[in-house]
């Protein structure tokens, strides 16, 4: 097949960050094309005030050097500017006269720095702060005059003023209004910033609004509108940016502030031309920062590798001041209004302020000077909407202090020494994920993850590298990407695999191998299991299980012991049981000479101590008197614990138990993604504990809660409330459909809760409360369970897989 | 002189998979690979004594179903970047019969 043409213009942070995940995506399915005004490969343009600091160097802050695009079969012009787009005939033309034919187009031409209209605004040594061009003509005047003055106190302007006081200027900065940054800080963080910079030598002139620019062929100084002047070698403009759109425009694409793109960001003129970055406007609002680029970036490229899957929905940003020395983070509405309230925390001593904004028990907003540690926590809490009441006390004293968390008071990553352990799993300290992240130039977690196996493993830690990672590289960060390879042998993800798998009619693992081009013949434990599972979901009918790609507890249908012997746990449904069946399991303790027997946390009983030779044998005698297995030992559903209900307690409301065994009868069996644990509790009492379980239902009067996404494992999750209905029947179609949904949505080894938690409740709530589509989940969860159902401890005391569990005895 | 032992038909292995054969001194572990190959290996992880023949098998290695280490079938050794080592013996396949040989 011809490759299509793709032509990217602007080779600059979004422009090229698309790139990256197209290639991740789709390597070959473009020849690429790169237009870049600058003569350089890609850098990172929000380190250029670290350079300006000397506290970077240009090379340290490239992210793509000549040889990527050599290696990745781009073709680069780089310092050649695009002039014109003729649309008509599907070609971009240079100012050098280069000529390039596209099949699709991307825009990502960033912005300019808003120049004021001052007469003497075009003097020599009155320049923006945008590109290398510019840094390099700052350090050049700091090594030949003295005085300089920065219009603008907002973020770009004191970053810009805190590098030339480093290279040894005298530098004020004037500013229209009366308190700096008034953009992302309230009075009170501005005031204690201000006073801090003033300590580092920076001086301000507040409420003045320049008037002219004084000076012969270079700039001499400034006059003000209130008739004052102050001298100046060196003026740099920062007030702001304004979406480079003129080629855009000049292509008669349609343009407000920014170029305008629709949610797969492409224009909504031309949908062959794409527009990327901080040239665009998405749903009428220009972004100025990268992390919101960084998610267009992976909208973009997603459309592009005809995925055409995502959507770009607008992103809520948060900021950090890149001045050394000076910790400040703000987000969302920081100043309120009259239907919120505000808690603050001042310590003037120390130069710590904090105020977080709330409305409803929510975080609408947040400033933090001086200790910024828990900004990412607040920003995260904010953008989840959290209901925060429960710990509104101790909120200002940060994540660290949630009991839950399992982090001592003193985590502050930023005051930790660089010995401190971060990752207790891996036993990685403080400094060497610094030190991988400065030096490997890494962005992600991902990232960081591979390079140092920091957060790795249990993941419990992944807050404070992620808290690293932003107080090391600035807001430039992006947060780990959703879709990872399924495992090392296959570049795709699971989604890709599980659409393929549909899509294509792949019917077995090696099918699935050779079309999605695995490196490796037979797989990897990590994938075999998946694939079986994919597979089995897919065909519940038709696919036969292979039993080599299940972890031993499947295949054995126990649970394997630290002496390699087994336990069994026969179910019991809803927990309900009777003297026979009791008396049942007794005899069969007896027989096997069972060790150590305990009642489970699932309501179940359990035997330990089993040789694997014994199973068949001792499910024989379970299955005679009427037991099926418990899959205590699956990733499979496992149990629905319930409580006694109305039948007894004085408080139940529904028949809890009942409900339970149904529930049980019509769930058993199910293979799922993870473990599957269920709950009725009577009343909101709730002594089933079902707010901690992947399906809780709560009985009241009037019917039945049910809840999702409960964990009661390493880390706890609270279920989410899905819906209110009023009868068993539908309490028992909602939980077969929420079953099916997750069974073929979510990633194998993923329980419930992060599942809810990456897609999102809304989702799954749409899905099932869609009548139509609740039936059809419903139904196809019927059919899967037809051959789920089959007893597997019956099978085998039958005779079926007498191999696994009779060893070869020989004489020697 | 050594001396090969009759122990199972190669199609009562699973393919991937694995028999287990207890002799009187110790539990062996003989694994099939995808491609007929055939090894033999002491059922006991050098981590903590994990039961190999238990294990998930992939290309010529098994994961202990225990914590996860990986052993080479053909050497015993664990893979890195964990280090240890487990006995492997000398297996062969003749007329759809697998051989073991102890010495
Ligand atoms: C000093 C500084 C500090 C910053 N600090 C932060 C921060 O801490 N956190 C944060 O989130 N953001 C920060 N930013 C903002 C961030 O850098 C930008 O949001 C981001 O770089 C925008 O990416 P972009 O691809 O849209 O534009 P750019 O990165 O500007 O890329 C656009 C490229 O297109 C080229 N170009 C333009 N027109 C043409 C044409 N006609 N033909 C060919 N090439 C063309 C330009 O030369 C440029 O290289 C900072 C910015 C600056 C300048
Ligand atoms: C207002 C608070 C509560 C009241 C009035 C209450 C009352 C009861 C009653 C009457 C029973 C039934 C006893 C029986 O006959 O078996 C019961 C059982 C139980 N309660 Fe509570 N309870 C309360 C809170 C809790 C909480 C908070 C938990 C756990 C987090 C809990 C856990 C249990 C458990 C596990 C059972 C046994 C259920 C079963 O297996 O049948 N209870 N409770
Ligand atoms: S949840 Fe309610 S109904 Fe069930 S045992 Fe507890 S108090 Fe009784
Ligand atoms: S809590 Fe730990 S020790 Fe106890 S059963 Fe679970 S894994 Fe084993
Ligand atoms: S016993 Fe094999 S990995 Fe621990």
């Amino acid at each position: 097949m011809l490759k299509e043409n793709l032509v990217l213009i602007g080779n600059g942070m979004a422009g090229v960050r698309t790139l990256e995940e197209l290639l991740k995506l789709a390597p070959d399915q473009y020849n690429i094309t790169v237009f870049g005004e600058e003569p350089y490969g890609n850098y990172n343009r929000i380190m250029l005030s670290p350079v300006l600091a000397s506290e970077k160097t240009i090379e340290q802050i490239m992210l793509n050097d000549e040889q990527w695009y050599v290696d990745n079969g781009i073709t680069l012009h780089k310092g050649k500017k695009v002039e014109q787009i003729n649309r008509a005939r599907r070609e971009v033309i240079a100012t050098d006269g280069t000529v390039a034919k596209y099949d699709r187009l991307i825009i990502a031409t960033g912005s300019l720095p808003f120049m004021l209209p001052l007469p003497g605004a075009d003097k020599q040594g009155v320049i923006g702060f945008r590109d290398i061009k510019d840094v390099d003509a700052m350090l050049d005047a700091a090594r030949r005059y003295k005085k300089a003055v920065v219009i603008g106190g907002g973020l770009l302007g004191l970053e810009a003023a805190n590098g030339l006081i480093k290279q040894g200027m005298e530098v004020s900065v004037v500013h229209l209004l009366d308190t700096l940054m008034e953009r992302q800080l309230d009075k009170p963080a501005a005031l204690m910033l201000q006073k801090s910079l003033e300590e580092r030598g920076m001086r301000f002139l507040m409420e003045h609004s320049t008037a002219e620019i004084l000076g012969g062929e270079r700039v001499t100084g400034l006059r003000f509108k209130n008739g004052s002047e102050v001298k100046a070698d060196l003026v740099v403009m920062a007030v702001g940016i304004k979406p480079n759109i003129e080629l855009g425009k000049s292509a008669g694409l349609h343009c407000e502030r920014g170029i305008v793109v629709s949610d797969t960001m492409q224009t909504i003129t031309d949908p062959k031309i794409y527009a990327i970055g901080e040239c665009v406007q998405h749903r009428g609002i220009a972004y100025g920062l990268v992390a919101p680029l960084f998610e267009q970036a992976k909208v973009a490229a997603n459309h592009l590798a005809k995925h055409g899957i995502a959507r770009y929905q607008g992103t809520v940003t948060s900021t950090k001041l890149k001045v050394t020395g000076i910790e400040l983070f703000s987000a969302g509405d920081f100043i309120g209004n009259d239907t919120t309230e505000d808690i603050v925390f001042k310590d003037a001593a120390s130069g710590t302020y904090k105020k977080i904004v709330l409305q409803d028990n929510q975080i609408k907003g947040a400033v933090l000077y001086g200790d910024t540690v828990d900004g990412s926590w607040y920003f995260q809490l904010m953008k989840d909407g959290t209901d925060i009441s429960a710990f509104r006390d101790t909120l200002l004293f940060g994540q660290a202090h949630l009991g839950d968390s399992g982090h001592n008071p003193e985590t502050r990553v930023a005051s930790l020494p660089d010995d401190a352990e971060i990752c207790g799993c891996n036993g990685v300290c403080k400094g060497d994920i610094v030190k991988a992240i400065t030096e490997k130039k890494l962005f992600t977690l991902d990232d960081v993850r591979a390079h140092t196996k920091a957060s790795a493993s249990c993941g419990s830690c992944t807050g404070l590298v992620e808290s690293l990672l932003a107080h090391t590289v600035g807001g430039d960060y992006s947060k780990t990407p959703t879709s990872k390879p399924l495992c090392k042998c296959t570049d795709y993800t699971h989604d890709q695999v599980r659409g393929g798998i549909l899509q294509h009619g792949l019917k077995t693992m090696q099918a699935v191998r050779d079309h999605f081009e695995w490196t490796t013949p037979d797989g990897c434990p990590s994938c075999r299991n998946s694939l079986n599972y994919y597979l089995l979901c897919a065909w519940p009918t038709e696919y036969v299980d292979d039993a080599q790609s299940r972890y031993i507890n499947e295949r054995a249908h126990g649970n394997i012991q630290k002496d390699g012997t087994y336990s069994v746990v026969p179910r019991m449904f809803g927990g309900m049981c009777t003297s026979d069946q009791l008396r049942a399991i007794a005899d069969v303790a007896d027989k096997f000479q069972v060790p150590t027997m305990k009642v489970t946390g699932g309501q179940r009983i359990d035997m330990f101590g089993i040789k694997k030779e014994q199973l068949p044998a001792m499910w024989k005698d379970l299955s005679a008197a009427g037991f099926v297995s418990g899959h205590a030992y699956g990733k499979a559903m496992r149990t629905v614990k319930t409580c006694v209900g109305s039948e007894w307690c004085r408080f139940g409301t529904q028949d809890s138990t009942g409900l339970g065994v149904k529930l049980e009868e019509l769930t058993w069996g199910s293979w799922m993604p993870h473990k599957f644990k269920l709950a009725v509790s009577g009343c909101p009492r709730n002594c089933a504990e079902a707010t901690i379980k992947d399906f809780g239902v709560v009985c009241v009067d009037s019917g039945y809660e049910l809840h999702i996404g409960g964990n009661g494992g390493i880390k706890v999750r609270v279920t989410d409330l899905l819906s209110k209905v009023e009868t068993e029947e539908q309490v028992l179609e909602y939980c077969g459909a929420f079953c099916q949904l997750y069974r073929e949505d979510a990633h194998y080894l993923e329980r419930t809760a992060p599942w809810v938690e990456r897609v999102g409740l809304d989702k799954i709530k749409q899905a099932l409360e869609d009548t139509a589509n609740r039936k059809v989940l419903h139904e196809r969860f019927l059919i899967s369970q037809q051959p789920a159902q089959i007893d597997p401890w019956k099978q085998r005391a039958e005779g079926a897989e007498a191999n696994e569990f009779t060893p070869i005895l020989i004489e020697a | 002189m050594s001396k090969w032992i009759e122990v199972v038909e190669l199609n009562k292995i699973p393919v991937l998979g694995s028999r287990l054969i207890k002799t009187r001194e110790m539990d062996i572990a003989v694994f099939r690979g995808s491609d007929d190959q055939v090894y033999a290996i002491r059922d006991a992880c050098p981590h903590k004594n994990g039961p190999l023949s238990q294990g998930i098998m992939h290309g010529t290695s098994v994961t202990c179903p225990l914590h996860n280490w990986k052993i080479d079938l053909t050497s015993g050794q664990a893979l890195g970047p964990d280090e240890g080592c487990t006995n492997v013996f000398a297996v062969k396949v003749e007329a759809g019969k697998v051989y073991l040989n102890l010495d």
